[in-house]
């Protein structure tokens, strides 16, 4: 480290002997003190470097978390203690772990899922050094040529200011719920997109390749902007489990799907058992556009995710897939919001979830139509799979609807994996662990088809890996 | 040796009560067997309990294949021995596809150590192509069945026809063919029955279970047995369809004082 930017962390009173990871034996990094006050994120906006209205964002959206009650619907968050986390830590050290650090069940995990070597020390939050670190670049300069912007957040406020300016926060705004407000006042990482008018991505961005840059942060936050008639897919996370010695996950993801243009936004995330993950996601998308969130929830200890699209303009469309695994000691309270704000716009919710082991799934969607808006149509299917009866399933669908020309359907399912079944597949050969296995990977198919390859295999094997155990 | 399936004095019930009491029967690799009898008289019982249905309660005597104990052994045991029941009514696992749920089972059935060096345990995929398909043109099956989600929305016929092919793929010693011919129209049982008759040969037994001789005209049994209330009552040849065909199960329910 260099000397004068020891001094400076001393000066602003930076704790330099945190010593973050699995193991005492390593580099230390810097991080805020636990808990939050407005000197904490001044020190965080000082070391980032950060312009002042950013810092006045921030400092806007803290007053309004603490203004907040704690949510109380949803899952139960009377654990978690706001006074004990860590909001900052310099993201740039956070790789500082080493491979011999990481416990030999995660280690096997990585193994048990195919991951090559060098994407498991990413993973695992080891190594700086990333084979794939040459691949975001080619990826980067190939964007570049066609004007596609793909950076980490925190750095495209220092390039695109004005840019990110317009539209930060406006789908999301900090005082939107508790947890958007937190975010707003200390986030981190997350990826900054814009896609320009008719340009068309044709292969997914991924985090994945953005390992150095912030992007498995805590309190991520995300920013797509597709402007009129362009294309784009994102894909973020991974299959494997995600390890973080932090027990809050809080992140914002904003999008913007101007005029004819078409977003995936793809997740997959399996949050190590004690986090509680807690994300707010919205897009806006206007005339003719399409919106679609593709979205894996497994692992934690509470996730809350509920994608939304408001469509804005007619011929607006919003898709939204999700599946949730909730096991032992988990509760995935999952679903999704969709407005329809115009005539003619519509939306398509498909949920599936497992539980398992005690796990408890909840759907909890939101259908609203607002007057005037004729000729909306909205399709929802939930369909929900409990392996055992200390499992539980519950769906809390609302629909508001303010225009009566409007099409409206809500299918809702609740199975258990049918003993015909499992004899079935017994009968031709297979263990009573392959069967269930594949009665639940053939559930999760609708999701699965839409994932990319690499991680349609993994996903696959995560739900082995999941069962695995779970048969007498 | 061609091995012999053996039960003996076996006794099933189901949910309390007693269905198959006291079954006698032996099929050896490479014959062919029919089992007749009326509606029931408990042929899908006897089926799906040699195949280990967990609802279906053996509550005594024997079966043994291959010196194997099979009462023993669960449903995938059972499969590994080179049992093999083609279903009258196939569930459907939606989201599988036909071909993934057949290499798992072929892999599983065949063993680990046949499928090569394949990480996994699973037969390597070329190689598994190239099998299925083979036996798909041999059956006549159409290459988009491979890709559809298992019995998922099928026709009764692409139902059988797909029992079928797993019975080829799966090539075990004996079949048990539960009401193969069941819900299909003519045409249907001809092409089903013209497939089955494919696969024989010296090392498949095949036990046809049936209340109906139509789709015995395309596989002819060596051997034909009469089941009523639970046992086997008559055994013979040919000449027993022929006796049923003209005067169906009453002169025989009366001679062995069964009551309808």
């Amino acid at each position: 480290m260099e000397t004068s930017e020891k001094n400076a962390m001393e000066e602003l009173g930076i704790s330099k002997d945190y010593q973050y990871g699995f193991h005492d034996d390593i580099k230390p990094t810097f991080k805020s003190r636990k808990g939050l006050d407005e000197s904490v994120i001044n020190q965080m906006c000082d070391i980032k470097g950060e312009p002042d209205w950013m810092r006045q964002y921030r400092l806007e959206a803290y007053k309004i978390f603490r203004q907040k009650p704690m949510t109380r619907w949803g899952g139960d968050l009377s654990q978690l203690d706001f006074d004990d986390i860590y909001y900052y830590v310099k993201a740039s050290d956070r790789s500082e772990r080493s491979w011999d650090d990481v416990p030999d069940d995660i280690k096997k995990t990585f193994d048990r899922l195919g991951i090559p070597e060098a994407e498991r020390k990413f993973l695992a939050g080891v190594g700086a050094q990333y084979d794939s670190e040459v691949v975001y670049h080619n990826i980067v300069e190939e964007l570049d040529k066609i004007g596609v912007v793909f950076l980490d957040t925190d750095t495209a406020i220092k390039e695109y200011p004005d840019l990110v300016k317009k539209y930060f926060g406006t789908i999301i705004p900090s005082a939107d719920n508790q947890f958007a407000a937190l975010n707003s006042a200390v986030w981190s990482g997350g990826s900054f997109v814009y896609v320009p008018p008719g340009v068309k991505v044709e292969y997914p961005l991924q985090a994945y390749f953005r390992i150095n840059s912030e992007n498995m942060g805590q309190f991520e936050r995300t920013l797509i902007i597709a402007d009129e008639g362009s294309q784009v897919h994102y894909v973020e996370g991974c299959t494997a489990p995600t390890f973080s010695s932090e027990s809050l996950h809080s992140a914002v993801v904003e999008i913007v799907c101007m005029k004819g243009s078409r977003v995936r936004y793809t997740t997959i995330q399996n949050w190590a058992n004690n986090v509680y993950n807690l994300v707010t996601k919205r897009a806006f998308a206007y005339e003719d556009a399409q919106m679609e969130w593709v979205d894996g929830n497994l692992g934690s200890k509470l996730t809350m995710k509920y994608p939304s699209v408001y469509m804005m303009e007619p011929g607006a469309r919003g898709d939204i897939l999700s599946i949730a695994f909730a096991s032992k000691g988990q509760h995935q309270d999952a679903g999704a919001k969709v407005y329809h704000c115009a005539p003619h716009t519509t939306s398509q919710i498909t949920s599936k979830s497992i539980s398992k082991d005690g796990g408890r799934s909840s759907y909890r969607g939101w259908v609203d139509v607002a007057k005037g808006a004729k000729g909306c149509k909205s399709h929802v299917v939930c369909d929900a799979l409990i392996l055992d009866k200390h499992s539980r399933s519950d769906t809390y669908p609302v629909i508001e609807i303010g225009e009566n020309d409007t099409n409206i359907e809500h299918e809702a399912r609740v199975s258990k994996i049918g003993e015909e079944q499992l004899f079935y597949l017994m009968s031709r050969g297979l263990s009573e662990e392959e069967a269930s296995t594949m009665i639940v990977n053939g559930f999760i198919e609708p999701l699965v088809k839409e994932l990319p390859m690499e991680y349609a295999v993994e996903m696959n094997r995560l739900i082995q890996l999941q069962m695995e155990g779970s048969v007498g | 040796m061609a091995n012999e399936l053996t039960i003996k004095d076996l006794h099933i019930s189901v949910q309390g009560n007693p269905i198959i009491k006291g079954l006698n029967l032996s099929v050896q690799q490479g014959e062919i067997h029919a089992l007749m009898g009326p509606n029931g008289s408990g042929k899908s019982t006897l089926a799906k309990g040699l195949m280990g249905h967990p609802l279906y309660e053996v509550d005594s005597g024997e079966v043994i294949f291959d010196g194997v104990d099979v009462l023993e052994l669960e449903p995938n045991e059972r499969a590994k021995l080179g049992l093999f029941l083609a279903f009258q009514y196939p569930t459907a696992i939606p989201g599988v596809s036909l071909a993934n749920f057949l290499r798992l089972a072929v892999s599983a059935v065949r063993g680990k150590e046949a499928n090569g060096s394949e990480k996994d345990g699973l037969i390597p995929m070329r190689e598994f192509r190239r099998e299925l398909r083979e036996k798909m043109q041999q059956l006549g099956v159409d290459d988009s069945f491979a890709r559809r989600y298992l019995n998922d929305g099928f026709s009764g016929g692409e139902l059988k026809r797909a029992e079928i092919l797993q019975l080829a793929m799966l090539e075990p010693k004996i079949a048990i063919l539960d009401e193969t011919d069941s819900g299909l129209d003519i045409d249907a049982v001809r092409i089903v029955g013209e497939s089955v008759s494919q696969l024989i040969g010296p090392d498949l037994g095949v036990l046809i279970i049936t209340h109906y001789p139509r789709l015995l005209d395309y596989i002819r049994p060596q051997f034909v047995h009469i089941l009523l209330d639970g046992r086997v009552v008559e055994s013979g040849g040919w000449e027993l369809t022929q006796v049923l065909e003209a005067e169906g199960y009453d002169p025989i329910r009366e001679k062995h004082g069964i009551d309808e």
